[in-house]
């Protein structure tokens, strides 16, 4: 893929007896917002570590913005957020984000003037002079947050980037994403929150036991829907024919739910229902959640996180 | 050689860190607190032993002599102590508290990571020895007029010994937990004293295992014998010949266990160095 920024071939790792990653096999297009999705020990992490340099992968490999797995030249180009962001708790905001910029070469006229616009951005200009010690964890969450785009990455990495952050703090995460894909800047996003994944993202792979097992692109999602029922009396008969007009039907109560294809079924639903005399008190149809999806494809007995 | 300019970001960091941390602070309060009770006790000694006469003279020499030997003695542990514990936890606790991450993640060689907390903490190290054994030299200088000679050599050997130290502790940090450094290092200092008392004891008795496994020991860890070879040149002949004080070495250290020792640095630290380099944060 010409575009990719990250790309990624059969790529392993194996801690002992235990494979964390198993031939993962992804790519990520320039500009797009990427989410990475899997249930607990999904192996989720040390992929993204792996793509970082952080670990190194026992077999396969990949490339991130063009160069290999690593690469410092590479890195200075990327961003990170790790899921529990820490940083020496003695520094103050001002002073972290400074020595991470200098890390990154940026020089100090430039650096002192990037420190501002992000404090501002991310809303801690009246905290940039305390000690990291003082701060909240959701005020860490957003300074780290700050760090991860000093560099005007072309490539961020966003681990449970909204982890510890109250609703509103959840919306300027969710805002610098939108900006950061107006700019152009890919982020491999790895959320737990599947509302917030499917409010960002515009493409996300399902990992399970180290494997990408699914591909779904947010935008081109089939328009499959859910539709809820609440009938009065209802023969077997009219169940089979609802079945047949969808799939996965299931009776609870007289509450019947039922997959479609698009919502050119739902009056084919009403007529059949109709026709048969069956009383209809009640009929919701909602498009399929990103929620329904990763039980599908991870199984009732799989929870995201 | 391609420059590193986040070595020297890193080192800043980490006199910063020994500044805002109150580590420093603590270091030479302990230090100074030393250095007053020492010079106390050294007046108050140096009092009762004011004599008259050659023959007390040469005592009254040698008992300064003694004394400021004392002095660096302690000065020669609270540095080691402070070169080891110091650093202990700077690579293994930013590892285990995932601090690591963030900061191997930048444009930055790991080697660059390694070697610029391995400079600040010297840089560090280097102060406190030059306050602590400056303090002992000041005080013996000015109460007892002593100055012990070939300080040009000793005081050198002595800070290769607290270097061996902090390139354990750093290179320990690189592979063990926080605690298990801490302990392995501390163990390590333990074996050199005893390696190098063996060693001592074993010439004296003429005790061909006993030197042996001395002579090993220090080659396993040469810091001891930086102390010996150091006290060795910081006394006056008379006392060296004489051996009268613990502080004579039997059987002296000799230059090849110097560049071992400088040797054994290098080595240290480029094992860190790789080992750093291959670990999964």
């Amino acid at each position: 893929m010409p575009d990719a920024v990250v790309e990624t071939s059969g790529l392993r790792k194996q801690f002992g007896s235990k494979r964390a990653v198993d031939d993962l096999s992804l790519s990520v297009r320039a500009g797009e917002v990427f989410g990475f999705l899997g249930p607990n020990g999904a192996g989720k992490t040390t992929s993204l570590k792996m793509l970082l340099g952080l670990i190194e992968p026992t077999a396969g490999g990949g490339r991130v913005l063009g160069a290999p797995l690593g690469n410092r030249q590479a890195r200075a180009r990327l961003g990170f957020l790790p899921e529990h962001f820490r940083f020496q708790d003695w520094l103050t905001g001002r002073e972290m984000l400074s020595f991470h910029g200098r890390l990154h070469g940026i020089p100090r006229a430039r650096l002192e003037a990037r420190i501002e616009t992000l404090l501002a951005r991310v809303d801690l200009l009246d905290a940039a002079g305390q000690k990291l010690r003082e701060y909240s964890k959701g005020m860490l969450q957003r300074i780290g947050l700050a760090q991860a785009l000093l560099n005007e990455p072309a490539l961020v990495f966003l681990d449970e980037p909204t982890s510890g952050l109250d609703p509103i703090g959840r919306l300027l995460v969710r805002d610098i994403i939108c900006e950061l894909r107006e700019r152009g800047t890919a982020v491999f996003l790895n959320s737990h929150l599947l509302g917030e994944v499917e409010a960002t993202c515009d493409r996300v792979v399902f990992v399970k036991q180290g494997r990408t097992v699914h591909e779904l692109s947010l935008a081109e999602a089939p328009a499959t829907m859910e539709v809820e029922l609440k009938l009065g009396e209802c023969g077997a008969d009219t169940l089979a024919a609802l079945a047949r007009l969808g799939r996965d039907l299931k009776r609870v109560n007289g509450v019947v739910w039922l997959s479609i294809e698009g919502e050119h079924v739902l009056p084919e639903i009403a007529r059949l229902l109709v026709a048969r005399g069956v009383p209809l008190y009640g009929m919701r149809a909602a498009r399929k959640s990103l929620e329904t999806w990763f039980l599908e494809v991870m199984g009732e007995d799989q929870r995201p996180g | 050689m391609t420059p590193m300019p986040g070595l020297l970001t890193i080192t800043h960091l980490t006199l910063k860190e020994t500044v805002r941390r109150r580590v420093l602070l603590a270091a030479l309060v302990c230090g100074l607190a030393f250095l007053v009770l020492f010079s106390l006790g050294f007046r108050m000694i140096q009092h009762e032993n004011h004599g008259q006469g050659a023959m007390q003279v040469i005592e009254r020499h040698m008992f300064l002599s003694f004394v400021t030997l004392a002095g660096l003695y302690a000065v020669n542990f609270l540095t080691l102590m402070t070169a080891a514990l110091v650093p202990v936890d700077t690579l293994s606790g930013e590892i285990g508290s995932g601090v690591m991450q963030t900061l191997a993640s930048k444009p930055i060689r790991r080697t660059e990571i390694l070697l610029g907390k391995w400079l600040g903490h010297w840089i560090v190290v280097v102060g406190y020895f030059a306050f602590m054994a400056g303090g002992v030299l000041l005080v013996t200088r000015w109460l007892g007029g002593f100055t012990p000679p070939n300080l040009r050599l000793g005081l050198p050997l002595m800070l290769l010994e607290a270097t061996i130290f902090l390139t354990l502790s750093i290179a320990g940090g690189t592979r063990f937990s926080t605690v298990t450094n801490a302990v392995t290092v501390v163990g390590l200092y333990g074996l050199a004293f005893i390696g190098s008392w063996m060693e001592q004891i074993g010439t004296m008795a003429s005790n061909d295992a006993a030197r042996y496994v001395g002579t090993v020991a220090s080659l396993i860890i040469p810091s001891e014998a930086m102390w010996q070879l150091a006290a060795h040149h910081m006394q006056p002949p008379i006392m060296r010949d004489l051996g009268v004080t613990p502080f004579s070495p039997v059987s002296v250290p000799s230059g090849a266990m110097v560049a071992w020792a400088g040797g054994y640095v290098v080595v240290v630290l480029l094992a860190a160095v790789r080992t750093f380099r291959r670990r999964p944060l």
